[in-house]
């Protein structure tokens, strides 16, 4: 009786001091599972390329004829490879965690690491944190096109149209945003993971929630709901942060916008977090 | 010897097994595909996604207006201005100024073409149309289709049937009939050294036109039977000219600025036969289609006219010295949906929009089908069962395909039955199409899912990993239409896209055909596709063919 009562203790202790380090372990358990593996490593090159290509291709593309008024916004058109960048976002988020449903890591992962919760911080500060390394540099790389081609365009500053620089907020403020969107949209994702577990589905539903109310949105004739969609709705009200122009007149403001991001990613990894805490793997 | 007396009944033997086996194999998919909650359940979800988003794009859209500035506010149907309909059942723009005498039985009209010009309102710096002040600047200019001539036409109502000779701005000599047809005559332009004759002659329900660059050598451009022509119809002179559109399409949105034009034909040699002798022309504004007076309004929308035969009638026609001038502004042709269209408009494969989405769920059950078997290491039993690794590859196309057929044809006919009414209640000018037409698009939506399944299930056999199968696939059937119709690319790039892509088959949903006579911007987003639907269904059928094949020989040759 004794002896069983000291074994249960003696457990519980060693899982605190587990639990004590466990966060830096966790945190280092994740980041070695995604560096040493390859599919992860290609999938951030994934983001950076795809963005900046499409960005590039659609600054490319776009010119303002010397005849035309032009209803372009330099810094968005310029940062337009994210609405791309962000699939391949929600496929590396969801792999993270669904690659060790589909191999059975995840019953190793979960003996080595029993506080769930912790182990799916680590995924998600780890994912995060690569996310928005790659998004930097996607968004550089866009910023970097925008700024050497557009004014080839006759997006000058003559016409009015700020330079896509840096050094000028807006611009800054639209840049920067677009980094924390796509980790927005990596936490999302893995929130969606968390719930569906199968990496198909998940990705299925990841790009369904990505590409969804974009596709409404261009249907639906109605202005009230057009406006709900656009305040409300995960990527049309989160890539309000892009605007660098008639910032006034956007139907959620840019910060704002970013917040309902926030506040979908977060209902998505708390149901997720919870999911995962409360079901057999 | 023995060997081929005995070899000849296995072969039969085989064969006989093999076609039994075949049928087996199928039932023992169906059975796989129906026994996994998750797919059952996927497909469920494509069906409520395609009927529900298709419901919501159709049903969230009333308009709201009030046609008085004291009158009460209107909304849905009672916003609609009057809409005519061509003979052949057709949505028509018909606005146009009419200078017209009766011709009762056979007769001719013979005139002389001295000039066309036009002009249009100027932009202003903030790419609108001034407004305020007491019209506006008007800049001169033709559009490519502004249309002046002579027309014999039913009476002056809007949408009746007619047939014209006319000089276009930029399409040389035409003619003309019953909103659609469209026959070319002699190229260029018409100025004082180069005129135009034209002639339209009518032996009972007949009509023929004729054009000459002298006035001596005529040559026969067409004929037409505008079936039902009452004996006594109007003929003369008219002058119109359809909105003008400047698009520029940027990242994330088009652009257009518009506005009505203007139009104004002079005539010579005017000769009639079959109208009452010494008969005066009176003037008739068609629709409300004399000359623009007041400012005019953005969004390119010719006005509305107040309803049939409504004008003041005097405006825009000068008659001295056997020289007659009309000045209109409208046009004469079929409407189609878009910036352009004169009426708010809607497809009935706008209710269809959400097949789209439900494409997403489709691809996703079709790819796992065969990439679940992988995972669980049943591809060896199944492998073991069935050594014919074609067969199993058939027979999982099928089955996936058949499903994925039978969700996409219930769940789009509902979403027409439902949405089609929905748009009307809403107060859009629901664009009417033949039955076959309907019949196609809806079947050809499912079409378009079962194609795409079988496209899934090709490449979760390549590529034998559920995330990477569902990622092309998804990338290549729905990103193409996404970057087209949310105007992400500019139109030429997304052009091709829709052309090469399996996202080609969403061309099946096209149901309003494309007019080369009545400019307008034919974009994806506006319900028009690069190739014409059975050809962009043939595409998709092409990649879906290519990736089975590939899957066929991998299958083959790699071990499971």
């Amino acid at each position: 009786m004794s002896a069983l009562m000291t074994a249960e203790r003696g457990a519980t202790m060693t899982g605190r001091r587990a639990g004590g380090l466990g966060m830096i372990d966790a945190l280092h358990a994740e980041w070695t599972k995604l560096r040493t593996v390859s599919g992860p490593g290609w999938l951030l090159f994934g983001i950076v390329a795809l963005t900046v290509a499409v960005s590039a291709a659609a600054v490319r593309a776009t010119s303002c004829p010397a005849s035309m008024r032009c209803a372009v916004d330099p810094a968005k058109l310029s940062l337009a490879g994210v609405r791309f960048g962000q699939a391949v976002v929600a496929i590396l988020a969801v792999l993270t965690l669904c690659n060790e449903y589909s191999t059975g890591m995840i019953k190793v992962t979960l003996t080595a690491m029993p506080r769930r919760l912790e182990m799916y911080a680590a995924k998600a500060i780890i994912t995060a944190g690569v996310v928005l390394v790659a998004g930097a540099m996607a968004v550089l790389g866009s910023v970097l096109a925008g700024n050497l081609i557009l004014p080839g365009h006759g997006f000058t500053t003559a016409r009015g149209f700020h330079p896509v620089s840096l050094s000028y907020g807006p611009v800054l403020r639209a840049a920067g945003g677009s980094v924390l969107y796509l980790a927005l949209i990596a936490l999302l994702s893995l929130g969606i993971a968390a719930l569906v577990r199968d990496s198909a589905v998940s990705i299925g539903a990841a790009l369904a929630v990505l590409y969804l109310f974009p596709v409404m949105l261009a249907f639906v004739a109605d202005p009230t709901w057009q406006h709900r969609l656009d305040r409300w709705t995960p990527t049309s009200a989160g890539l309000a942060i892009q605007a660098t122009t008639g910032v006034r007149n956007l139907p959620i403001s840019p910060w704002d916008g970013l917040g309902v991001l926030a506040i979908w990613a977060g209902a998505a990894l708390l149901l997720g977090g919870l999911t995962l805490r409360f079901r057999d793997a | 010897m023995t060997m081929d007396t005995v070899s000849v009944p296995r072969a039969h033997a085989a064969a006989d097994a093999g076609r039994a086996g075949f049928g087996l194999l199928l039932r023992s998919e169906w059975t796989k595909f129906r026994t996994v909650r998750g797919w059952v359940i996927g497909m469920f979800i494509a069906a409520l996604l395609t009927v529900f988003v298709g419901l919501f794009a159709a049903g969230y859209g009333s308009r709201n207006c009030q046609n008085s500035p004291t009158g009460p506010a209107l909304s849905g149907k009672a916003c609609l201005p009057y809409i005519p309909y061509g003979p052949g059942g057709e949505v028509v723009t018909d606005s146009f100024n009419f200078a017209h005498q009766p011709l009762t039985g056979n007769g001719s009209l013979t005139v002389r073409v001295l000039s066309l010009s036009g002009a249009h309102p100027e932009f202003g710096a903030n790419g609108g149309v001034p407004a305020g002040g007491p019209g506006p600047t008007m800049t001169p200019g033709l559009m490519p289709w502004s249309k002046a001539g002579i027309i014999i036409k039913q009476d002056t109502k809007q949408g009746s049937g007619y047939a014209a000779m006319m000089m276009t701005g930029s399409n040389g000599v035409r003619m003309q009939y019953d909103y659609t047809g469209d026959i070319a005559g002699l190229p260029g332009g018409v100025s004082a050294a180069h005129p135009r004759w034209l002639r339209l002659t009518r032996a009972g329900d007949t009509i023929t036109g004729y054009d000459s660059a002298d006035g001596a050598h005529w040559t026969k451009v067409g004929t037409v039977r505008l079936t039902g022509l009452p004996a006594t119809v109007q003929v003369g002179m008219f002058a119109t000219s359809p909105g003008y559109i400047q698009s520029s399409t940027s990242f994330g949105g088009s652009h257009f600025q518009g506005a009505p034009s203007q139009a104004t034909g002079v005539f010579g040699d005017v000769t009639a036969s079959g109208t009452p002798a010494g008969g005066t022309w009176a003037a008739t504004a068609v629709g409300g289609g004399g000359p623009m007076t007041g400012p005019a309004g953005p969004g390119g929308q010719a006005g509305p006219g107040a309803g049939p035969g409504a004008g003041s009638g005097a405006a825009g026609f000068t008659h001295a010295g056997g020289t007659f001038t009309v000045t209109g502004s409208g046009d004469i042709a079929p409407t189609v949906p878009g910036p352009a269209s004169s009426y708010p408009t809607a497809t009935i494969e706008q209710a269809l929009a959400g097949a789209f989405i439900g494409l997403i769920a489709i691809v996703v059950v079709a790819a796992m089908f065969f990439t679940a078997e992988y995972r669980r290491g049943l591809i060896r039993t199944t492998l073991a069962a069935t050594p014919r690794r074609g067969q199993v590859l058939a027979a999982k196309a099928i089955v996936a395909a058949a499903a994925a057929f039978t969700v996409g044809l219930v769940a789009s006919a509902v979403a027409i039955a439902i949405g089609v009414p929905l748009e009307r209640n809403n107060g859009s000018v629901v664009l009417p199409v033949s039955a076959l037409t309907e019949v196609r698009v809806v079947v050809g939506t499912a079409a378009l899912l079962a194609v795409a399944a079988a496209f899934a299930v090709g490449l979760g056999a390549v590529l034998r990993r559920s995330a990477a199968a569902i990622t092309i696939a998804v990338a290549t059937v729905v990103l193409p239409f996404l970057l087209a119709a949310l105007n992400i690319l500019p139109s030429g790039p997304a052009a091709w896209l829709l052309r090469i892509t399996p996202a080609a088959g969403l061309a099946i949903q096209q149901s309003v055909p494309r007019y080369h006579q009545v400019t307008s911007v034919y974009s994806p987003a506006g319900g028009y596709y690069p190739l014409p639907p059975f050809a962009g269904l043939a595409v998709l059928c092409c990649w879906a063919a290519a990736a089975l094949a590939l899957a066929y020989v991998l299958l083959r040759r790699r071990d499971a």
